[in-house]
């Protein structure tokens, strides 16, 4: 098991640990994303697709609306999931899986579904009002 | 000339029957909100089967109060996005299905491009002007130049307002829908109770961000004993924070592009706050503040049906072939 720990001061450094993360990021990832409402969780995937080179990173919202948007990166595409409305354990009508042949899956809310082995887990803790740990776990 | 608007962008199986350009015979909306009102948000799964379920009763409901069959029907109008995909693809497909059967031609729209021109379902208004769609899935500017000329001028760059209130709400356990609730808890409060932050108020530029303000809300219910006592003047407080900012921005781009009309739209345009806001102040500087009426700002098909309308009169149809999509692009 890696496990690689950050600190963020801001948002935007919030966006440096997802871009880091983004630069490095492989086809087939999943990211399942673990944090608290207001942790920072679309902040870290707007980061992600700014690694990715993502063109309007700047534009990466929320998707707990639209459930799923998907980003054209540089490579490959990103694919934002939001489970946050998802409470019925319905993620299986997703079928995020998917789009993995495409490119990345960074998924908010992770908690509210059931993942296979070998998914890459990011927690956000709330340390302060504004400091948040960010735990990247890969087994 | 008699045009069929559907729109299933999210929550609501919406459809309605427009005579010409204002003569709505049959406006029906689905309200979800008893079956979501146990999840505390919309459940997109069960959103899109529940439309499938609801569509075609819908359709044949929408037919016998307009007093009409569907081969009477001239042109069949649909939103095609942005939206919840699944929801959207299930009014996307029964309105080709339509097309094709009635041998009728699809008019496929964008949703947003609808909620800014409803107002056209009551009234005219003259171009050019800056229209607001604030709602659960969307907070975006636009400048209309005319049907079909419009061009983003800012967006959110997180959260939609009436997101941000419905993750709130449901925070705090306090009910849904979190906008109307946080509205009429509003109404009793103070809102300069709390100095909320006005995210990006003095950026020059016309975006929008709402997730900082949901995280001071958050940070200041931990720090702080929520009561009933002071419920209403925080619920007030940030509500007034999210407004200012609304209004501010586009009264600014408003001036700055020397547009002397503002149209707001979307579920949060019937909040009665906000359109005191922006009536004050858009007096201040001279500008004229519209709104839809409040059954037009939620979603609903006659929108879709009005802006079909414009499309069949300037002849733009769409192919059976027409896409749906989710994410609209900003630049």
């Amino acid at each position: 098991m890696e496990k690689k720990e950050f600190t963020s001061k801001s948002p935007s450094e919030t966006w440096d640990i997802g871009a880091l993360i983004g630069e490095k990021a492989m086809r087939g990832e999943l990211y399942a994303i673990y944090g608290d409402l207001g942790a920072g969780k679309t902040q870290l995937v707007k980061g992600i697709a700014r690694g990715m080179g993502v063109e309007d990173w700047l534009y990466v919202v929320s998707p707990s609306f639209t459930l799923m948007n998907i980003y054209e990166g540089r490579e490959m595409n990103l694919c934002h999931v939001d489970l946050y409305r998802v409470e019925g354990g319905e993620n299986g009508d997703l079928n995020v899986e998917e789009f993995l042949d495409e490119g990345v899956v960074a998924v908010e809310w992770a908690e509210r579904a059931v993942w296979w082995d070998g998914v890459i887990k990011v927690y956000i803790d709330s340390t302060g009002e504004e400091e948040r740990k960010i735990t990247i776990v890969r087994e | 000339m008699l045009v069929l608007g559907i729109d299933t962008s999210c929550d609501d199986t919406s459809l309605a029957l427009l005579r010409d350009d204002k003569t709505l015979l049959s406006n029906v909306v689905s309200s979800q909100v008893d079956l979501h009102r146990v999840f505390g948000g919309v459940v997109p799964e069960i959103a899109s089967r529940k439309h499938i379920e609801l569509i075609d009763g819908l359709y044949k409901e929408t037919l016998k109060e307009g007093g009409i069959s569907g081969s009477s029907v001239d042109g069949i109008g649909v939103t095609a996005g942005p939206g919840l995909i699944g929801s959207v693809l299930v009014g996307l497909c029964f309105a080709k299905g339509l097309a094709l059967s009635l041998g009728k031609p699809l008019i496929a729209v964008n949703h947003i491009e609808a909620h800014a021109m409803s107002i056209f379902l009551e009234r005219e208004v003259e171009f050019p002007f800056i229209a607001l769609v604030v709602s659960g899935g969307h907070t975006i500017m636009l400048l209309i130049r005319g049907f079909g000329k419009y061009q983003v001028l800012g967006s959110t760059r997180d959260d939609a307002a009436g997101e941000a209130f419905d993750k709130i709400a449901k925070y705090l356990g306090i009910g849904y829908p979190g906008g109307k609730v946080i509205e009429n808890l509003s109404a009793k409060g103070q809102r300069d109770y709390v100095a909320f932050p006005r995210p990006m108020i003095d950026e020059k530029n016309y975006d929008f961000s709402f997730s900082g303000l949901k995280t001071s809300m958050i940070n200041y219910i931990k720090k702080h004993d929520i009561t009933d006592d002071n419920l209403n003047d925080i619920m007030a407080s940030f509500q007034e924070a999210a407004f200012d900012v609304l209004a501010s921005k586009t009264i600014r781009a408003a001036r700055d592009l020397e547009i002397s009309r503002i149209v707001v739209g979307g579920g949060v345009a019937s909040n009665g706050r906000l359109r005191q806001i922006f009536v004050e102040r858009c007096r201040e500087d001279d500008i004229e503040a519209l709104f839809s009426s409040p059954e037009f700002c939620t979603d609903n098909g006659a929108m879709v049906a009005r802006l079909a309308y414009q499309y069949y009169l300037e002849g733009t149809t769409s192919s059976l072939n027409a896409a749906g999509f989710s994410r609209m692009k900003i630049h």
